[in-house]
């Protein structure tokens, strides 16, 4: 339990320091972010990889209102935790060659951000979930706002509104379960345990849906997406698609299916069809973009959609959807890292040539060989080349839709494996080709920027080649979480 | 009772002191005899103690006692340097809020509605001078004057409103009103129900609820930032709690009568409310309007009455009226600065001043309702009281309007923080600094542990 709360509230803490620390801010934050890396680290070393929630907390806090402050780590948390505050000191390190101003408030935001993440990711409780859930979203938008590029303050005013919307309806649908709850508290266990008729189920699907669906972003709820990536600055993007997008994903498994599943059983097919639409739109898309950060951004909803229809075609599969279920597990930490790597390398050559239009560079590997070879393994994992980490995820994600349906498996793979046409023409048209007189003076990655990309490399080499104890870690998890669910769909059959 | 005696004394203390040119004594004496009242407001819970048959000082009317108090000190401490500037008789003005405050306990407490109409008239009259403190100044003047003839408007339908409950039943006691509903349930008086509704558009007007609203923003705009403060927070929750106190109390077995005229009320006020918000270029403007919409959410406690209704009205009061003593807190040190009330005068006000920017964020993600701070326990507590009847579509309506709120609210964010400005350096007395801090507290206080509030009543 104290190992828990320290998780949670050190990087709040830190964000306090940090906040006052003035120019030290950038070593103060490094510091705490590593030292939540370790303590995550330790956490899931004496982590038992069964499917029991483990070093639980549960606090009362306003027991008029039945809520409490019930937080916990099963298989499934303990990947996005370790995927969270693997990624924080990533994106810290990742922003030293950066001068932002006001560096103080910058690094305290994101440790802010990384209290409500973990509260996301570690809730048993619904309303500290939903506050978590806001509390991580209030820093995002200020990051992005306030140190973002062009047009910053009317798109960040419309990713603000989109999402808050969609969570707002979700907080109504949470409310809506309070009450029907006979316990009236917003205990996760006693929300699986209710049973509702299937018009019920049908509207509380829908209202978590949207909140997610924004959050991933799910076709046709993706319009705030490109126009936020690009203009957020680059940390603000790591963030948002490295971390927070995952928040849907999670709320989808943690609190969609199992609450829910007569709701999702009846509009899974639904839900399928609009992810894979979404796979063929964004890659459809992506392929005509000229910026590279806005083609990392469409790729990534395709990527994203792909994880989705894993997840709700796994679900229909009953118990034999573990595989796929498990392949949306790696592919969220997969997904994570890569695009984390997109986006930086994306940074490092607008740092160097002051833009990311692809026709304007050429010829930087060259000059960079080290960018070169990094860009090309992160570009690797991200089209899921076998050995490295987004194989296996996307593997296991389309063995699952597969299963559910030939056709949507023929689509989808076909359409990400099309994906891998605009990520190395990217990378061809970016790091290869002639030099040009923008390109000529590039200078290959020093310091902190080849510490991260090493990382980021090794992470992809190391979990491509040896995905087990990742996949080990939420196996029981997730198999209980697919019994349970099921148990319940046939009791209400 | 002491309550009022002391407020009632003070006030006259005060007006001496004024008379001997002890300007400096003014605050000091203020601030000691509202603590005095403050403390007999403390010692008073649970006593749940008639005065006289005429009002009656449950834990319901201490809680609301207690803020509008508190709200009416912070308030004071806001006066530092502001009155001086404008006007010699400062005295005055302390004495009229003062007897304003009087008012406001005897509206929060009534047990016998003769009392809530000399409370009302109390208060009202004192506002309407305040209103027009500025004497050569024609805006302040408008307020005034449109504030006294649609106050004494109003006054007119709630006098005529309980002239009829008095003839229906015989008597002004809400004790006895309540019992003539329930022993009467088959046979009530045709006259009665005039009556309620009557008494329901007077009581909007107060509160400013669409579509009685129209007065408030002119009268806010106006009047001087400090008495518009005092108006849009302590004045409108006592006029809630005489709201509730009636209709609750008193007409609460008449509920599914008086519940569609407000249902309509609510609706109406929320949208009028944040869709006129919207378009102000005006930052005490847009505040007066989203005033309006916050008497929408206000009126929510009313359309399910649960045994939390009272408590709920409490908590969004308490939150509400911090939020906004912050905002109006910062709109004033602008406004000395710039002379302007417009948005663009919070341009880029968080460079140089942190801890005002800081505050009134805070200020701003509470009346929008963002998780964390008081303003998102209030309108949880709402929206839960109404779910709890299952009127799911009237939620979705307010929730969103909800949405529309953030878009004003955030306009003041993206303006301090997003926009580059003029560069300015407030001058922040430290009463000031006191009363943001303070606020900024009891909002996140509110937010985070709210549970001290929560089973006050």
């Amino acid at each position: 339990m104290e190992q828990l709360l320290l998780l949670i509230f050190l990087p709040l803490a830190g964000a306090i320091i940090t906040a006052f620390a003035g120019k030290s801010a950038k070593m103060v934050s490094t510091i705490i972010s590593v030292a939540s890396l370790v303590l995550a680290l330790f956490i899931a070393c004496n982590f038992i990889p069964n499917a029991s929630t483990q070093f639980e907390a549960n606090l009362p806090w306003i027991a008029d209102l039945g809520i409490r402050f019930h937080a916990g780590i099963d298989g499934i948390s303990m990947l996005v935790v370790l995927l969270t505050n693997l990624l924080i000191p990533i994106i810290i390190l990742s922003s030293y060659k950066h001068d932002y101003k006001n560096l103080a408030a910058f690094y305290a935001l994101i440790l802010f951000m990384q209290t409500g993440l973990l509260l996301v990711f570690t809730a048993m409780d619904a309303f500290l979930f939903y506050i978590g859930w806001e509390a991580a979203l209030i820093p995002i938008y200020f990051i992005c706002a306030f140190w973002g590029g062009k047009d910053r303050i009317r798109i960040n005013m419309k990713f603000f509104v989109y999402t808050i919307g969609g969570s707002l309806f979700m907080l109504m649908g949470i409310i809506y379960l309070y009450l029907q709850n006979p316990a009236h508290n917003f205990d996760i266990q006693a929300f699986y345990a209710l049973n509702l008729d299937s018009a019920q189920q049908g509207w509380i699907f829908w209202a978590f849906f949207i909140a997610f669906a924004i959050k991933m972003p799910i076709f046709p709820f993706h319009t705030w997406q490109p126009d936020t990536y690009t203009a957020a600055p680059t940390q603000g993007t790591m963030l948002l698609s490295g971390i927070m997008l995952k928040m849907g994903i999670y709320g989808v498994i943690r609190w969609l299916l199992p609450i829910v599943p007569t709701g999702v059983h009846d509009w899974s097919s639904l839900a399928m069809i609009l992810s894979i639409i979404g796979i063929v739109y964004a890659s459809l898309i992506a392929f005509t973009q000229k910026d590279a950060k806005r083609l990392v951004a469409y790729s990534s909803i395709a990527h994203v959609g792909l994880i989705a229809a894993g997840i709700f075609a796994s679900f229909n599969l009953g118990n034999n959807g573990v595989q796929g279920m498990q392949g949306a597990m790696v592919q969220m930490l997969s997904h994570g890292i890569n695009v984390v790597g997109l986006f930086f390398v994306l940074d490092i050559i607008f740092s160097r040539v002051k833009t990311n239009k692809i026709e304007e560079l050429g010829g930087i590997a060259k000059l960079a060989p080290q960018l070169a070879i990094t860009f090309l393994i992160i570009v690797l994992g991200t089209v899921a080349l076998p050995g490295t980490n987004g194989f296996i995820g996307e593997f296991l994600l389309l063995m699952g839709v597969y299963n559910y349906s030939i056709w949507a498996a023929a689509i989808a793979g076909l359409t990400i494996i099309f994906g891998a046409v605009y990520m190395l023409r990217m990378y061809q048209n970016v790091m290869l080709g002639k030099t040009n007189e923008l390109t000529i003076t590039f200078t290959d990655i020093q310091g902190t920027e080849k510490l991260v990309l090493y990382i980021i490399c090794a992470l992809i080499i190391i979990f491509g080649v040896y995905p087990k104890p990742l996949l080990h870690l939420t196996e029981a998890s997730v198999q209980h979480l697919l019994e349970q669910v099921n148990q319940k769909l046939t009791s209400v059959k | 009772m002491n309550i009022i005696i002391t407020i009632s004394i003070t006030a006259f203390i005060v007006l001496y002191a004024g008379l001997f040119k002890a300007k400096k004594a003014l605050l000091p004496l203020t601030v000691v005899g509202l603590l005095t009242a403050l403390g007999f407001t403390i010692g008073a819970w649970n006593s749940n103690a008639i005065h006289f048959g005429m009002m009656q000082t449950d834990n319901f009317a201490l809680a609301f006692s207690g803020i509008c108090i508190v709200g009416t000190l912070l308030i004071f401490l806001l006066t530092q340097n502001y009155f001086h500037a404008k006007s010699d008789n400062v005295a005055e003005y302390f004495t009229l809020i003062l007897f304003a405050l009087a008012g406001m306990i005897m509206m929060v407490s009534y047990k016998n509605m003769a009392m809530l109409f000399v409370g009302l008239e109390i208060m009202s009259v004192s506002l309407y001078i305040l209103a027009g403190i500025r004497k050569r100044d024609f805006a302040s003047n408008e307020a005034s004057l449109k504030y006294f003839l649609m106050g004494a408007f109003s006054t007119g339908f709630l006098l005529f409103g309980i002239t009829l409950i008095y003839g229906a039943t015989g008597s002004f006691d809400l004790d006895k009103i309540q019992a003539y509903l329930v022993d009467n349930s088959k046979a009530i008086s045709p006259i009665f129900y005039p009556g309620v509704i009557l008494m329901m558009i007077g009581l909007c007007f107060k509160v400013g609820a669409a579509p009685f609203h129209f007065w408030t923003p002119d009268v806010y705009e106006g009047s001087p930032t400090l008495i518009t403060t005092f108006m849009s927070t302590v004045v409108k929750t006592a006029g809630f709690a005489a709201f509730l106190r009636l209709f609750a109390g008193a007409f609460g077995p008449l509920h599914e009568f008086w519940v569609q005229p407000l249902i309509v009320i609510v609706c109406l006020t929320l949208f009028i409310g944040n869709v006129t918000a919207l378009f102000q270029k005006n930052f005490k403007r847009m505040l007066a309007y989203s005033s309006i919409s916050h008497a929408g959410y206000l009126l929510f406690s009313l359309i399910v009455l649960s045994a939390n209704s009272e408590n709920n009205v409490l908590v969004y009061a308490a939150a509400y009226t911090f939020a906004s003593i912050i905002a109006f807190a910062v709109l004033i040190l602008v406004k000395q600065k710039t002379g302007s009330d417009s948005f663009e005068s919070f341009n880029g006000l968080g460079k140089k001043n942190p801890l005002v920017a800081l505050s009134l964020t805070v200020a701003m993600l509470s009346l929008a309702g963002i998780p964390l701070t008081g303003g998102f326990i209030g309108k949880y507590l709402m929206f839960l009281n109404v779910m709890g009847d299952y009127q799911m579509l009237l939620v979705a309506f307010a929730i969103l309007n909800a949405l529309v709120g953030f878009y004003y609210y955030f306009k003041v964010i993206v303006a301090v923080w997003f926009k580059d400005g003029a560069d300015i350096e407030l001058v922040t007395p430290t009463q000031y600094k006191l009363v943001l801090l303070v606020s900024v507290a009891i909002t996140l206080i509110l937010g985070i542990y709210p549970a001290i509030i929560l089973n006050l009543i």
